[in-house]
């Protein structure tokens, strides 16, 4: 009995503060990647404008930890008993790969353009769905920086 | 030491490759983070603990890289990886590798 009501208050402060802690986060990054829209960051190894001179380059690396709160986790796990779309995961993973490229952008502030970005997302922990594991991503983007000449800007 | 990842660096031209570089660290986590951890896994959202932790290690392995490339001569790794491998429970690999090249 005593179980029953911890897993049903886990899964209350779950619903909320996810909800919260999403909608959250979904603000931070809307806001976050309004100011940085104007710097370009393709997947292309080639700079859009090749004639301009490159004054400097640069590594960009950005990545984020995220994990979904008990709630969700909870209702995956009776969604892989029915299948369909996980809902709750496609938010989290999205969310997850916008904060790492905001961060990329950040880590070289200057920059002009970012060139060939890639993408990885791993697994941390065993899976969503088990005991043990946490059930959290982690998201990497990496990307080259590039820095134009002052004078030809 | 320019760090890149496409094969070339604009505006500089390779006069020599060294071949591949590597560099690997194996991080295992912090049992009272951990701890922390599982009870922000409550709420969802980041896990900055871990984020740091990553962190660190994939600097730990990005400056060994450099040192071996430095060793060889380069001054620039270009074509840079990055893999993330669960070596064990609770352990994970970060394995950064790339090719040596000199600029001019």
């Amino acid at each position: 009995m005593e179980q029953v009501v911890l897993v049903l208050l886990l899964l209350g402060v779950g619903y909320f503060s996810g909800r919260i802690a999403e909608r959250r986060h979904y603000t931070f990054i809307a806001g976050r990647e309004a100011e940085l829209r104007h710097i370009p960051a393709h997947t292309l190894k080639y700079p859009m404008d090749r004639s301009r001179p490159v004054n400097d380059t640069g590594m960009a690396v950005g990545h984020i930890v995220v994990s979904q709160d008990y709630f969700k986790r909870f209702s995956a796990i009776l969604r892989t008993v029915a299948g369909g779309r996980m809902a709750g995961y496609e938010t989290l993973i999205d969310r997850g790969r916008r904060a790492a490229i905001i961060r990329m952008k950040e880590s070289c502030p200057g920059a002009d353009e970012f060139i060939n970005v890639r993408i990885e997302t791993s697994i941390i922990g065993n899976s969503g769905t088990s005991r043990n594991g946490l059930g959290a991503i982690e998201v990497l983007a990496c990307s080259t920086a590039l820095y134009y000449s002052e004078l030809l800007k | 030491m320019i760090l890149t990842n496409v094969e070339h660096v604009p505006g500089k031209e390779i006069i020599e490759h060294f071949g591949i570089v590597t560099g690997s660290t194996v991080q295992a986590k912090h049992i009272g983070k951990d701890f922390m951890a599982a009870l922000k896994n409550i709420v969802g959202g980041e896990l900055k603990s871990y984020t740091d932790l990553l962190n660190d290690a994939r600097e730990t392995s990005i400056a060994r890289m450099v040192a071996e490339a430095e060793e060889k001569g380069a001054n620039a790794v270009i074509n840079i990886r990055f893999a993330t491998s669960a070596i064990a429970s609770g352990a994970s690999e970060l394995y950064v590798y790339g090719t040596a090249v000199k600029l001019r």
